[in-house]
């Protein structure tokens, strides 16, 4: 076997032999990527098409299933609750998104510029990315704990609040309380995802635009920001993709509450599927999430594909 | 934004400059404090006496002695912590091994070799990434539970597997892509065996590949929480990110913050000192994915 895989690999300098040897090689390439094509199908592919097959089906836990057609997209369309997940979903998505790029852009710019302990700031900003969400969840889940935590109880030793205020059990400073913990978490992330935009700036240009007299902010506007379009076009698309797919800070900081009003869409599929145990139900709103990601995947490609921008 | 600016050349001899090199790090200072403040908090409360670990962290270091109490305490609920760290490092390790040696093989293959399909292949594994695996969680549950897998570690540890091949694949793929093919032509006329030749001549260069992969299965695979979450449902399965929201959701008793926040420290502490051993590689991993 290894005379023949001997000749594929000097393929590309002796293009004479190629033809007997691309023939005889066929299995052996097969045969070193078969692990991986096995994982894939039995736990991606596979799944993938059942949770098609099954959300076409009434399919709970025990017992028989049974085909309803579209009964559950049916039922999709008239489940409040679930739409009312998507909205707060979009919601999050879109301000934390605003939020990351709002912290991370000035911090990406300050770790850019060579200087000495720049590599020190950007690790010191980078540490929290590799702590989980749910390590970070339970970190902060103490933190904003009213008895326990730190900024109750320091506001009222600080005289700004009266008595302990417990950010978790209304709405808003619950959800801006999770922004705080995300951007924490995130922002280095994102940060270093620009800083490589940034790098792939040909200094001479800001050079030139230094001596003909634009200020930062012009160079910025016309120099940084439209050379960056692709480096940002993924960034965003990434802080997109993930904010959407939210699940871990809601479900070990918040349950969902207060008054579940911060249940994400990935949280009431979870629900439906694994606390309700609705199957099919689960698998027909998975189905919806799945072709938004989908259509957001294809957007960025698009978005991706032109190097120069249009 | 005014920072966009690319002085900092370093060559600057005009006065003011040391005054706003000042300002320039009392900010980086700031704002490395502010990131890490967190962290460290968690970490220095942890070694307070029960009692004092229930009381506001300020300050966050023990006051009234060092003890290392709350990591015992956190051993007596449920299976217990150091059962569940050692569910972790089971999953976490035989996922990073699995998930080197898979794909370094298919990057061989998809680098080296021709064969039918080869291009579909390599597209179906990279669009995996486009589809959320929360979406197809629930088929996960059943088709482990055909194959006999339900409630296992190792049925976990296939289905992290696989969620790391698409960056993975790609990742060594493309390391196998910037080995000159030269050096393999020369070690097959030295007669080497075409196992021989992957082990001995090309897995060294393309270690620094392997390091990546491995590294980012770990912190994936270590701190994943939804998966488990659904798919380890006996107590006995729970890794490190399960057992500790049971604590903290007051499923064995009241919360006790001190052992929460010990487990919180045991979970980040192999992150961040892995990070900080191999950040190179971490660094080198996200700019390939973003450069794509």
């Amino acid at each position: 076997m290894s005379s023949i895989t001997a000749k594929a690999g000097a393929m590309p300098s002796q293009p004479v032999r190629r033809r007997a040897k691309v023939d005889r090689s066929h299995w052996v390439g097969l045969l070193y990527i078969a692990p991986a094509i096995l994982l894939v199908t039995v736990f991606f592919v596979i799944p993938l098409g059942m949770t098609a097959w099954m959300s076409l089906h009434n399919w709970p836990l025990m017992g028989q299933h049974r085909f309803i057609g579209l009964d559950n997209y049916l039922a999709i369309t008239k489940d409040t609750r679930f739409w009312n997940a998507l909205k707060f979903t979009l919601y999050y998505t879109v301000i934390v998104t605003i939020a990351i790029f709002a912290v991370a852009f000035p911090l990406a710019l300050f770790v850019e510029k060579p200087r000495p302990m720049a590599s020190v700031y950007r690790t010191a900003f980078f540490m929290p990315v590799v702590v989980g969400f749910a390590s970070a969840s339970l970190l902060w889940a103490w933190l904003l704990n009213v008895d326990s935590g730190l900024f109750s109880p320091a506001a009222q030793q600080l005289g700004l609040t009266e008595k302990k205020f417990n950010l978790i059990a209304t709405f808003n400073p619950a959800f801006w309380s999770i922004i705080v913990m995300v951007v924490w978490k995130v922002a280095g992330f994102t940060m270093v995802i620009l800083m490589t935009g940034l790098q792939s700036i040909p200094t001479e240009l800001q050079e030139a635009a230094k001596i003909d007299g634009a200020n930062a902010w012009q160079r910025f506007r016309t120099i940084t920001l439209p050379l960056m379009r692709r480096t940002v076009a993924l960034a965003l698309i990434l802080s997109v993709a993930g904010s959407i797919l939210a699940f871990d800070q809601f479900y070990i900081l918040l349950r969902g509450g207060p008054r579940n009003s911060t249940i994400t869409a990935v949280y009431w599929i979870f629900n439906q599927s694994f606390v309700s145990f609705k199957l099919g139900y689960g698998a027909a709103l998975s189905m919806v999430l799945l072709v938004i990601l989908v259509v957001l995947s294809l957007i960025q490609l698009r978005l991706l594909r032109n190097p120069e921008g249009t | 934004m005014a920072k966009a600016s690319s002085m900092a050349k370093t060559k600057h001899g005009e006065g003011g400059l040391s005054a706003r090199l000042v300002g320039e790090h009392g900010i980086g200072l700031f704002l490395s404090i502010l990131f890490i403040a967190p962290i460290a908090w968690a970490i220095l409360s942890t070694f307070k006496p029960p009692a004092e670990a229930r009381l506001p962290p300020i300050p966050p270091w023990p006051t009234t002695g060092f003890s290392l109490e709350n990591y015992v305490t956190l051993d007596s609920f449920g299976a217990g912590l150091w059962h569940s760290a050692q569910n972790s490092i089971f999953v976490a390790g035989s996922s990073v091994v699995l998930t080197a040696v898979i794909s370094l093989l298919a990057g061989y293959g998809f680098s080296r070799f021709r064969f039918p399909f080869k291009n579909l292949f390599f597209i179906l594994i990279l669009s995996t990434i486009m589809i959320p695996f929360q979406s197809i969680l629930t088929p996960i549950f059943l088709i482990l539970s055909w194959l006999g897998l339900q409630n296992t570690l190792t049925g976990l540890i296939l289905v992290y597997v696989t969620l790391q091949m698409p960056f993975s694949i790609f990742m060594m793929r493309n390391a196998f892509d910037a080995v000159p093919k030269e050096i393999e032509e020369a070690a097959r006329i030295d007669g080497a065996t075409n196992f021989a030749l992957l082990t001995k001549v090309m897995l060294p260069l393309v270690w620094p590949g392997v390091v990546t992969v491995g590294l980012f299965a770990f912190l994936n695979t270590w701190n994943e929480f939804l998966a488990a979450l659904v798919l380890m449902t006996d107590q006995g399965k729970f890794t490190l990110p399960i057992m500790m929201t049971a604590v903290q959701s007051g499923r064995f008793g009241a919360v006790d913050w001190g052992a929460v926040q010990a487990g919180v420290t045991v979970m980040m502490i192999p992150c961040l000192i892995l990070f900080l051993l191999l950040q190179r590689y971490y660094i080198r991993g996200l700019t390939a994915g973003a450069v794509k």
